[in-house]
């Protein structure tokens, strides 16, 4: 792991993108000590100022710091991306391998089971379940679990199914191996890297997910700041400051290189096979 | 090749009516009275009472999705909480807004997109590539809504180029047209990217290919070579990636037709939400992902009809 | 320096070289071939991976790799330097006086077209029409063995098995009458039925059309088969070469005489351990001094390690590159 992790640091490439995602995990965590400003303190006084050295990227309609309002953004794209990675990584994998280890019908079914949540479009899946539930951000964070569980399963799955055919493992379970032991020594270290470089992948998708479910008023309740909810006043006031519209889409233009850079270097070093597309 | 053909449309089917089942489901697992939820908070008693009677919510879950599915194949979506009017009409008189915004961003994204991707592989290296390269990157970083926002920006605030609102007048075409530019722009922005990039990597494949070899070794024309030999192979991939990308174009327009106010799928559902007409909402969500399956198995099909070894594995 | 009159040569290379420039350096691919191939006789290449085969048929066809140049050197063909050909004069020689066979047909064929397309496309030179040219595929694949070749015009690589592919690798390649056609061992790929037949179909192809062949292979005994004259490669470099009677029974070059003994075929007493060269090719990017042999030699001698030996003809059109032979 430590030797990936050199090589990607080495790669120009994936040193750009480890630098951006820790940029963003650091401003984002030590958003506290960093904001000159509280991010929902209101300014009527200050407002709709562009950018100055007292307010970095301006202040919005509200007279609110949007420099301090992007770092604390950085929180809630940060909560998302590693609660909603994090647990549909856990279930997508455990649902992949059963599928591609277990019985035939079982495996039907679970495919099934994917291709229907994949059969919506995500916006829209998520826009009907706010429509029922009302918005908040804990509500986006189930919705993009579930629609992020097929990605990941099916992966495994395949990997699975791969290694699952290939002669050492039927002398595996010729010798007596248990099914445990057989995915969790053999097929879960094959599996873990495609994981990893899809799940880079991956995060910019439910990072701009998330902001676009707040732009559209459905994710984070005010005042609390996201990206997306920045955007979203932005909107409102596009014909007399473009300033939040830059401040909300810098971050997350940058999140987005930085993890599909990772990605790109993840994906070189863990398979050299593969010829750099760019 | 026919008993896939069946079979792939079977699953189709078979996914379509799982899908709605669970868009039904979803309905019934939130606390309260279904009909009152659907209706929202403008139901009037008489209203609740009716949609019960027709969801037949006294009848057990079984009978109710038959209902549903029932009404589902009459064409029947239910009814507009607030005009009363069929929600299928509703929603079918929105979609070709949608179907002309999409059809016109990936056909404008093919245009220039795979040509772009074609010329990368074949001048590796050479400036246009690594242009091309680096502009990819971009385009795909930045999610629809933030390209909707920044084309809104510059060219229709600061530039004034294009207009910022709507569809444009009916009946006249070229007021449509110019309406249709940044909206269908702003979504096709990232796939001319995201197909230049594919294109490139697939050619570069196929290229590196004996048969290509062979092609070449027989003194075939370079032009032969590349664009009836390769560029075919090339392409398939790009197939398969626009039918299932139906579902991010229908997302990404959801988002552009909210920012452009432009009329469509995407509107109508969010401007229903804010008014809690959810048997629109709804109506609209189960045929967007119905065209989505069709999508994506139309791809498949296409996709094994135009490789002969798909076709003979079958 | 060739015992036969080059006019008598349908290709003749002389002191021709190829290198390779790499991250680690220049690979010195092939250095200072020379090799002859009479019109109407069937040539073999012999040598084990790495002696530079694969590079020395790509220059004849003059499909080198975009980091290949070639110092010095010749390949004349029917008057013609190819080496000095433009790219457009390169393309019409190119499967039409000069046609090559690949080793593995599945991949070289290509997949997604019909054969009947893909034996068409390649006459795009003649002025014929498209019903002539389907029925000259007819012709061709009938001679050489495709049953009912009319209606398998319309069929896919993928529906025919090794053999067959093969035949039709062949077929396309013999199509406009070359005057050489390259075999880049093409029965590897095949189990040994397979090989024999397409070895006595290459026979008969060649004395009826009398074209030469270029036939590469490391298998020693299709080359003694099949092969009037034969060339053996090591490291990128020709170290014997002459008529395949001779070079087979007096192997001169301690190489060949090495790999006739390491043969299995010859083989005549059981032996517990089958005999092997010991050691393995030199780096070709830092090629030593002397003789590229000499690491594996067991006649190796002093003068092996400072001096190249050079291209000598010792008996009548036998050529060898030793320093054994330079001291008699």
């Amino acid at each position: 792991m430590k030797d990936v992790i050199r090589r990607v640091a080495a790669d120009p490439l994936g040193l750009m993108g480890l630098c951006l995602v820790t940029l963003m995990v650091v401003s984002a965590v030590l958003a506290a000590l960093i904001a000159p400003y509280d991010p929902i303190a209101l300014n009527i006084m200050d407002r709709l100022q562009g950018p100055s050295w007292s307010h970095f990227l301006g202040t919005d309609q509200l007279g609110r710091d949007l420099f301090s309002r992007v770092l604390y953004g950085g929180q809630v794209a940060l909560k998302v991306a590693l609660v909603s990675t994090g647990v549909s990584l856990v279930i997508g994998t455990v649902l992949g391998m059963i599928a591609g280890f277990g019985p035939r019908w079982f495996d039907n079914v679970i495919m099934l089971f994917f291709d229907t949540i994949r059969s919506f479009p995500t916006v829209m899946f998520a826009l009907a379940t706010v429509a029922l539930v009302g918005p908040s951000l804990s509500t986006v964070i189930i919705v993009i679990i579930v629609t992020q569980i097929p990605t990941y399963g099916r992966v495994v799955r395949t990997q699975t199914l791969t290694i699952k055919s290939s002669e050492f493992i039927k002398a595996e379970i010729v010798m007596g191996a248990s099914t445990f032991r057989i995915l969790t020594v053999h097929i879960l270290p094959n599996v873990v890297g495609p994981l990893l470089i899809l799940a880079s992948m991956d995060i910019p998708t439910v990072i701009a997910l998330e902001a676009g479910l707040s732009f559209l008023g459905m994710g984070v309740k005010p005042p609390t700041p996201s990206w997306g909810s920045i955007l979203n006043d932005g909107y409102t006031l596009i014909r007399i400051t473009p300033w939040p519209i830059i401040a909300g889409s810098i971050p997350l233009v940058l999140v987005t290189l930085g993890f599909t850079f990772l990605g790109e270097s993840l994906r070189d070093q863990l398979d050299p096979k593969l010829r750099k597309s760019l | 090749m026919l008993i896939y053909v069946l079979k792939r449309i079977g699953l189709g089917i078979v996914i379509v009516v799982l899908a709605v089942s669970l868009l039904f489901l979803m309905i019934h697992m939130v606390p309260g009275d279904p009909a009152r939820i659907l209706l929202g908070p403008r139901a009037t008693p008489e209203m609740i009472a009716h949609l019960s009677l027709k969801m037949g919510l006294d009848q057990p879950l079984f009978v109710q999705i038959l209902k549903f599915f029932g009404n589902l194949l009459r064409g029947d979506l239910g009814m507009d909480v607030i005009t009363n009017r069929p929600v299928a009409e509703i929603v079918f008189g929105q979609l070709p807004y949608t179907l002309w915004l999409i059809f016109t961003a990936i056909t404008g994204a093919m245009i220039i997109g795979i040509p772009l991707g074609c010329y990368s592989a074949l001048h590796r290296n050479s400036i246009l590539d690594r242009i091309t390269g680096i502009i990819s990157v971009a385009c795909i970083t930045a999610p629809a809504f933030v390209v909707a926002l920044y084309s809104l920006l510059i060219f229709a605030v600061w530039l004034r180029w294009f207009p910022a609102i709507g569809a444009g007048e009916r009946g006249q075409f070229w007021d449509q047209v110019a309406h249709l530019v940044m909206p269908a722009f702003a979504i096709g922005l990232a796939w001319v990217g995201y197909l230049a990039r594919l294109v490139r990597s697939s050619m570069l494949e196929v290229l590196g290919d004996n048969h290509i070899r062979t092609a070449r070794a027989y003194g075939l024309p370079e032009s032969t070579v590349v664009y009836r030999y390769a560029l075919k192979l090339a392409v398939l991939p790009t197939v398969t990636v626009i039918g299932v990308g139906m579902g991010f174009l229908l997302s990404a327009a959801l988002f552009t037709e909210i920012v452009f106010a432009r009329p469509g799928i995407g509107k109508l559902i969010f401007d229903s939400i804010t008014t809690r007409n959810y048997p629109v909402v709804m109506g609209s969500v189960l045929v967007s992902t119905i065209m989505f399956v069709i999508s994506t198995t139309l791809s498949d099909l296409i996709n094994a009809w135009l490789d002969p070894r798909i076709r003979a594995a079958l | 320096m060739s015992a036969l009159p080059t006019t008598e040569n349908v290709l003749t290379i002389r002191d021709l070289s190829i290198e390779y420039t790499t991250d680690r350096g220049v690979l010195k691919a092939i250095r200072n071939v020379n090799l002859d191939i009479p019109k109407g006789s069937i040539v073999g290449v012999i040598g084990e991976s790495g002696c530079g085969k694969s590079t020395l048929i790509s220059s004849i066809i003059r499909l080198l790799a975009p980091n290949a140049n070639v110092p010095n050197g010749s390949i004349e063909f029917e008057k013609q330097d190819l080496l000095k050909l433009s790219e457009d004069d390169m393309r019409k020689i190119r499967g039409a006086r000069l046609s090559i066979v690949f080793q593995d047909p599945m991949s070289s064929l290509n997949p997604v077209l019909s054969i009947g397309r893909q034996m068409t496309d390649i006459q795009y030179r003649d002025k014929k029409t498209m019903s002539q040219k389907r029925q000259r595929s007819i012709d061709m694949l009938a001679s050489v063995g495709i049953p009912d070749p009319e209606s398998r015009l319309k069929q896919y690589p993928h529906e025919f098995s090794g053999g067959m592919q093969q035949r039709i690798s062949i077929a396309m390649a013999l199509q406009a009458e070359p005057s050489l056609l390259i075999a880049d061992e093409p029965t590897t790929a095949l189990d040994a039925t397979l090989e024999v037949q397409i070895i006595n179909l290459l026979k008969e192809l060649q004395s009826k059309m009398n074209c030469s062949i270029l036939f590469i292979s490391h298998h020693l005994g299709v080359i003694a088969e099949l092969c009037e004259h034969v060339v053996v490669m090591y490291a990128g470099e020709v170290v014997e070469q002459g008529t395949t009677k001779d070079v087979f029974r007096n192997p001169t070059h301690p190489y060949t005489a090495k790999l006739l003994e390491c043969d299995p075929a010859r083989i005549a007493q059981k032996t517990r351990l089958l005999p092997t060269i010991p050691g393995e090719i030199p780096d070709l990017v830092s090629l030593p001094p002397g003789c590229v042999y000499k690491n594996r030699c067991d006649k190796a001698m002093e003068i092996c390690d400072s001096k190249t030996p050079s291209w000598t003809d010792f008996k009548d059109g036998h050529f060898v590159s030793c320093h054994l032979v330079e001291a008699t």
